[in-house]
């Protein structure tokens, strides 16, 4: 038996509460025959017992006892499911806005989004809130899926509508590839299987669209960045003078031979080998684990990073970032937190908000700059040792950041670097 | 296609190297909670390839129930000798035997809860930070909530309400004298890759796993092996299989499948063609719809 070459393809949900997130991953995974016997009969067990005609199809995913008991869900679910054309792992995310912080867990990782609106309500305010951030996320597909449309005579003219409205919306952000599918997550239409009931959408249903789509331009091959996460020293006599640096390539390719340079020392010397998680390699990529070795004695440890001599990050200590406050605590002016950058770590402050969303009309409010839980800022950030960074749209892993309290060791903010 | 794009067991493998390296670089003194099973034995297999060619800087610990199959205690002692690093034992009798716990009663007792308390009292006798755990979010809809890096408070607790987020490949592992960290290095990893990265890294496992003669009874559904700690009643009768298992957890509640599966390719063969989840067989979760959550809670693996 061979294990096929299928591609990870990473999506997740977002959209208002209620607007059927839970219910059509539930729907994928039934039609698509990825839930397992005992999984359905423990669902259709307590679906009766809450009086649900059929099957509550949001309970193969709200597993936690507070959501199966509200009816909603609070924090991200992880579910799995193969095709033959790819494997899927899907965060299913929470509507609620007091949950928002678990929304940008799941959707930071994700190559594709599936934004729900619910046909009866179209866009409403959490939907251009969830839009605004799986496009500051630079979420690189995002699928706007009109659910319900069974409640609404599958009416083109209310879909219609309502893909106006989200493209009148959405023209102000930047989303590289938006596409368009009315659905009912509840009775099965356009997600794994054609509709019946809507001849006036020509389009492909969603599983086959995310079947198709064409992610292995997702991961920016162009810069090479190699964060250093730990050295390593083995003690056996057979390795005395091996020290390789471990880390993950954030992106791009390394070869044995290249000519790199060590940041922020500057120091460079060349690579005398690359192991890879199955021996030596001759050239490594993006996202794979390595250690790498080099001709030269530098002394490098975890924070720096191994880049290529010609193609290096911006090294600053005042940084511009996107940010997204997940914290009931807000923001405390010219406060420090440590600031996590790919392995590196250091103490930052915040030295001046310089504009808040307004998620209502996406219009930049610079009065009113007290950043609170859900709110999303421009900040200024000092940093007291240079970053080696580039802009988030260039490169997810090494354009990103996080602010922790050392007060309470609580993440509290996800920053993008602009 | 580019060259440059990994399979998803490729992809998975380098995510979970990386976090078993972030682990290291972030705690003072992680351990691996090594069970026997081949989730377990999976971890340790990715850690012995994450500090390649310097040996695993992490002990081995296992909370021992009392309740084993000999088969899995040969093989963790044999595993340990090969890869030469330590192992730690916390022993569920030895709570017991010091009044920290006492024994369930009944035909359907188990240690299975008695853990808890035995892990946590390891945990902190020992002074780990982190306990590298081999649990899967495809296993359990619990577990399907939770982080790479889970935080526990100082009582051991999980609260699965209040969670940190957790964003790109940025860990936060912070915390405060005496809370500590579980991590999931394989939290994305369903019981089909674990399979298909066995057979391919050609990974031992105990004989367990595969198709064997075996002296059963059937309870609930499921095959219970025989065993010095099982209580009959009337009607339950002893029989001889051809089974194997699915995942090891106590011998008294793990219970087996009727199988002809007896290599690898079998196996793997086998689970694609499975309509039933893997812990569909233990009794441990089938004690109430929310039984794994709120062990989770109370600091269960
Ligand atoms: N008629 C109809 N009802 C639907 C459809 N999809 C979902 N629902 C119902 O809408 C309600 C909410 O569905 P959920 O799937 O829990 O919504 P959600 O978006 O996951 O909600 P949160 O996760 O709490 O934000 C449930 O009662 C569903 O049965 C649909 O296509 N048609
Ligand atoms: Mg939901």
């Amino acid at each position: 038996m061979q294990i096929d070459n299928n591609q990870l393809l990473r999506f997740t949900t977002a959209g208002s509460v209620d607007d059927g997130k839970s219910t059509l991953i539930g729907r994928l995974l039934y039609d698509s025959k990825s839930i397992f016997e005992d999984q359905l009969e423990a669902v259709e067990s307590t679906s009766k017992q809450k009086g649900h005609v059929g099957v509550d199809l949001a309970l193969f995913t709200d597993g936690l006892r507070d959501e199966r008991e509200q009816g909603i869900t609070i924090d991200v679910a992880y579910r799995y499911f193969t095709t033959p054309k790819r494997k899927f792992i899907i965060a299913d995310t929470p509507g609620h806005i007091q949950y928002t912080r678990n929304m940008v867990t799941g959707a930071s990782t994700a190559n594709a989004a599936i934004i729900l609106v619910d046909a009866r309500h179209g866009v409403i305010e959490q939907t251009k809130r969830h839009a605004f951030i799986a496009s500051l996320l630079h979420i690189p597909h995002v699928i706007v899926c009109i659910n319900k449309m069974d409640l609404v005579d599958y009416s083109e003219e209310v879909y219609q509508n309502i893909t106006g409205q989200f493209e009148d919306f959405s023209s102000k952000m930047l989303i590289p590839d938006i596409r368009f599918i009315p659905i009912s997550a509840l009775l099965g239409d356009n997600v794994v299987n054609r509709s019946e009931n809507m001849d006036w959408y020509q389009g492909a249903p969603l599983l086959h669209t995310l079947e198709t789509m064409h992610i292995s331009s997702d991961i920016n091959k162009v810069d090479s960045r190699f964060p250093v996460q730990t050295v390593l020293r083995p003690q056996s006599k057979e390795f005395v003078d091996y020290r390789g640096y471990a880390g993950r390539i954030s992106s791009g390719v390394f070869r044995v031979g290249d000519e790199i340079a060590v940041l922020p020392s500057g120091f460079t010397s060349r690579i005398k080998g690359i192991d890879g998680p199955a021996g030596a390699v001759e050239e490594a990529f993006a996202p794979m684990s390595v250690s790498i070795t080099l001709e030269d004695d530098i002394d490098i440890s975890r924070g720096d990073m191994i880049v290529r001599a010609n193609n290096q990050p911006e090294a600053a200590q005042d940084i511009e970032v996107m940010l997204c406050w997940l914290n009931d605590k807000p923001a405390r002016p010219r406060a420090k937190y440590t600031i996590m950058h790919t392995s590196n770590e250091q103490k930052a402050m915040i030295r001046e908000v310089i504009y808040k969303i307004d998620i209502e009309t996406l219009n930049r409010k610079t009065e009113d700059t007290q950043m609170c839980m859900n709110d999303i800022c421009k900040v200024k950030i000092r940093t007291t040792k240079p970053l080696m960074q580039d802009p988030y749209r260039e490169n997810r892993y090494t354009g990103s950041i996080i602010l922790i309290d050392d007060n309470t060791n609580e993440t509290v903010a996800a920053g993008m670097i602009v | 296609m580019s060259k440059y794009y990994l399979n998803y067991l490729d992809e998975l493998e380098s995510e979970a190297i990386f976090v078993l390296r972030e682990v290291w670089a972030q705690f003072q003194n992680p351990v691996i909670l090594f069970s026997g099973g081949k989730d377990s034995i999976v971890i340790t297999h990715l850690a012995k390839k994450a500090f390649y060619p310097a040996k695993i800087p992490f002990a081995l610990m296992h909370v021992d129930t009392g309740h084993n199959f000999p088969e899995t205690i040969q093989f963790r002692d044999d595993l340990i000798e090969a890869l030469g690093v330590r192992l730690i034992v916390g022993s569920v009798q030895e709570s017991i035997d010091e009044g920290r716990v006492a024994e369930e009663k009944g035909k359907n007792a188990t240690r299975n809860a008695l853990q808890i308390t035995t892990l946590l009292d390891a945990i902190e006798s020992n002074k780990v930070d982190c306990a590298i755990g081999g649990g899967r979010r495809d296993e359990e809809k619990a577990r399907a909530k939770e982080r790479f890096f889970s935080h526990r408070d100082d009582f051991g607790q999980w609260d699965p309400k209040n969670q940190r987020p957790e964003l790109w490949n940025l860990f936060n592992g912070k915390h405060f004298e005496g809370e500590h960290f579980r991590v999931f290095p394989i939290s994305n990893w369903t019981e089909m890759d674990v399979w298909n990265y066995i057979l391919r890294e050609n990974i031992q496992i105990p004989s367990l796993y595969f198709a064997h003669e075996r002296e059963v009874i059937l309870r609930n559904n499921s095959w219970i092996p025989n065993s010095e700690f099982l209580k009959l009643d009337e009607r339950e009768e002893i029989v001889t299989k051809k089974i194997r298992f699915r995942t090891l957890g106590d011998i008294t509640i793990t219970g087996g499948i009727e199988s002809d599966a007896d290599t690898l390719e079998k196996i793997v063969q086998e689970v694609s063609a499975m309509r039933q989840t893997e812990r569909g067989n233990r009794a441990d979760d089938k004690r109430s719809e929310t039984a794994m959550e709120d062990r989770k809670k109370q600091g269960y693996f």
